[in-house]
């Protein structure tokens, strides 16, 4: 078996008295792409922000391709980061750049790249993505979600990164965006070869998207399968949350 | 209901609970804000500087707040001005109006005017800006994208109130000793040229170098009253403008803390 490029090992994360993540165990493979499915609230965010170091775990390891990184700081911390793309929930663009900076902007400050040569490399991201040149130099105020979006998705894929998150691309979207969305991610994770961890609550962007695909309830991972046993799980909380229902073991969040 | 009513006589019956708490929660206060500091001036004053974003911060600090500066120090030298006047006049000691213009001008009122106008302007607006930017994750986006946002944001920010509160403070005193000026030829009847003379005669470098200490560190409780706020600003429109205020409020009164604290270390030094 290879070695993972990310593995959570009991991964506990708790807010004062409030117990978020209670022992995760996840791996993920070089290469493949897993979705990890949660109802709202349930520390799936929670959950990639200790991976990337954004949080530290109450107890547990985060090992990055081999490596213990759970209490990485400065340069090893960034080594890691320099190899992980991210695409925030929120988008997270900086409003105050344009969208050309957004994307370059590891480019322009942590490899010190030369303006000229970082915007042509954007433009090439962004065209990647679809967005053509004309969007370069507008503020992220200006364009749509769905562009912000895949502003998102260009800085996160521009250095090439080995493994890259995505918290909730599609929501928010019209159902023909997100398909847009799901497409753009598998096309250019599997053009860079990178492995993927994407959140979602939308079950039709985790059939497209994933290769395996993970349960995550009561702060544990409940479930993990590949994407096509995902309807005939044999486990009736993950078998509820696929069909939408309201009633069964989950109580809805309300 | 009877919760709220059980809670309500809690904290009636133990006031010493409440109190320890507070003073607790205080201690604390104080600690997070001096760990803040401290890697604040750390990522300030060790490279790498980001050149244009301490750029930048100077233009947003220092530049678009001259307006603000230059109208509260004319009215604050005339009001000055006129005050004098009429308390020296029950003395028969007009004649000192220009000289204690000046000095109330450049040690005290120059900077502390300028100070205050800057809490409001400048504090609230970088606690704003920074809660907007933790609250949409894109402190976090920084991070993950190798920029350290105590070198990004937060250290030019710090520069740029060190570097631009003296220069403001400078005009701020020109111009306040101006508006003193003017009430006093165009309303009190002073000779120009005799305001102006007395006025360079009598103030001496001391006089502007304490105005000048005293802004450095303005600006820079300005600065990080703002940052401080901003990044531990909670989700929500709210919080956000709770950081604001808190920002505001903050950096106003230690503003007049520091004033009083260093006007005492000066006389001790006899500065
Ligand atoms: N910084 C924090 N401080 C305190 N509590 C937090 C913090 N971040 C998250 N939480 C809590 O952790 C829980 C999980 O939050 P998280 O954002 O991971 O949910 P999620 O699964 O991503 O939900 P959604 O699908 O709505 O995005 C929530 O109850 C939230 O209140
Ligand atoms: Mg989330």
């Amino acid at each position: 078996m290879t070695q993972p490029i990310l593995d959570l090992r009991g991964v506990h994360k708790s807010f004062g008295p409030k117990d978020v993540l209670k022992g995760v165990d996840i791996d993920v493979a070089p290469g493949k792409s897993l979705v990890i499915l949660g109802g709202s609230g349930s520390g799936k965010s929670v959950m990639l922000k200790n991976a990337l170091g954004l949080m530290t775990p109450n107890k547990g390891q985060v090992i990055f391709d081999g490596q213990d990184v759970t209490h990485d700081q400065g340069k090893t911390r960034e080594a890691m980061r320099a190899r992980i793309g991210m695409l925030f929930q929120s988008g997270a663009l900086f409003d105050s750049l344009t969208v050309w900076e957004n994307v370059a902007f590891r480019l322009l400050n942590a490899d010190r790249m030369s303006r000229k040569d970082a915007k042509e490399q954007a433009i090439a991201t962004l065209k990647q993505v679809r967005l053509g040149s004309d969007v370069a130099d507008l503020t992220p105020a200006e364009i749509s979600g769905g562009m912000q979006k895949r502003v998102g998705l260009a800085r996160a894929i521009v250095s090439k990164p080995d493994l890259i998150f995505f918290d909730e691309p599609t929501t928010g979207l019209d159902p023909i965006t997100a398909d847009a969305i799901n497409d753009l991610i598998v096309e250019q994770t599997k053009a860079l070869g990178a492995a993927a961890v994407s959140i979602t609550h939308d079950m039709a962007s985790a059939r497209k998207i994933a290769d395996e695909i993970a349960f995550l309830f009561e702060g544990k991972i409940l479930w993990r399968g590949p994407a096509s046993t995902v309807d005939n799980s044999g486990n009736e909380f993950v078998d509820q949350f696929v069909h939408g229902r309201a009633h069964g073991p989950i109580q809805p969040a309300i | 209901m009877s919760n709220a009513s059980t809670t309500k006589r809690k904290s009636f019956v133990n006031p010493l609970q409440w109190l320890g708490r507070a003073t607790l929660g205080m201690l604390s206060e104080v600690g997070k804000l001096s760990v803040f500091t401290s890697q604040v001036c750390l990522a300030s004053f060790t490279p790498r500087w980001y050149l244009s974003q301490i750029f930048r911060q100077m233009i947003a600090i220092g530049f678009y707040s001259l307006p603000v500066v230059g109208l509260s120090a004319i009215f604050i030298g005339a009001a000055l001005a006129l005050n004098i006047y009429t308390g020296g006049s029950r003395y028969g000691a007009e004649q000192f109006v220009p000289n204690i213009v000046v000095l109330g001008i450049t040690r005290e009122l120059g900077v502390t005017i300028t100070g205050l106008m800057l809490a409001g302007r400048v504090s609230a607006g970088i606690a704003a800006e920074i809660g907007a930017m933790r609250v949409t994750e894109q402190i976090d986006a920084l991070k993950t994208l190798s920029a350290n946002p105590y070198r990004y944001l937060y250290g030019p920010r710090f520069l740029a109130g060190i570097i631009t509160l003296p220069l403001l403070v400078i005009i701020a005193d020109v111009i306040g000793v101006m508006g003193g000026w003017a009430v006093s030829v165009f309303g009190l009847g002073f000779d120009s040229t005799t305001y102006l003379r007395n006025t360079l005669d009598f103030v001496t470098r001391n006089d502007v170098i304490v105005g000048l200490i005293k802004a450095v560190f303005f600006g820079g409780i300005i600065a990080l009253m703002g940052c401080y706020h901003g990044d531990k600003s909670s989700a929500g429109a709210t919080g956000v403008g709770r950081a604001a205020t808190f920002a505001m409020v903050g950096a106003a009164v230690l503003i007049l803390a520091f004033n009083y604290i260093l006007s005492s270390l000066f006389v001790e030094f006899g500065l």
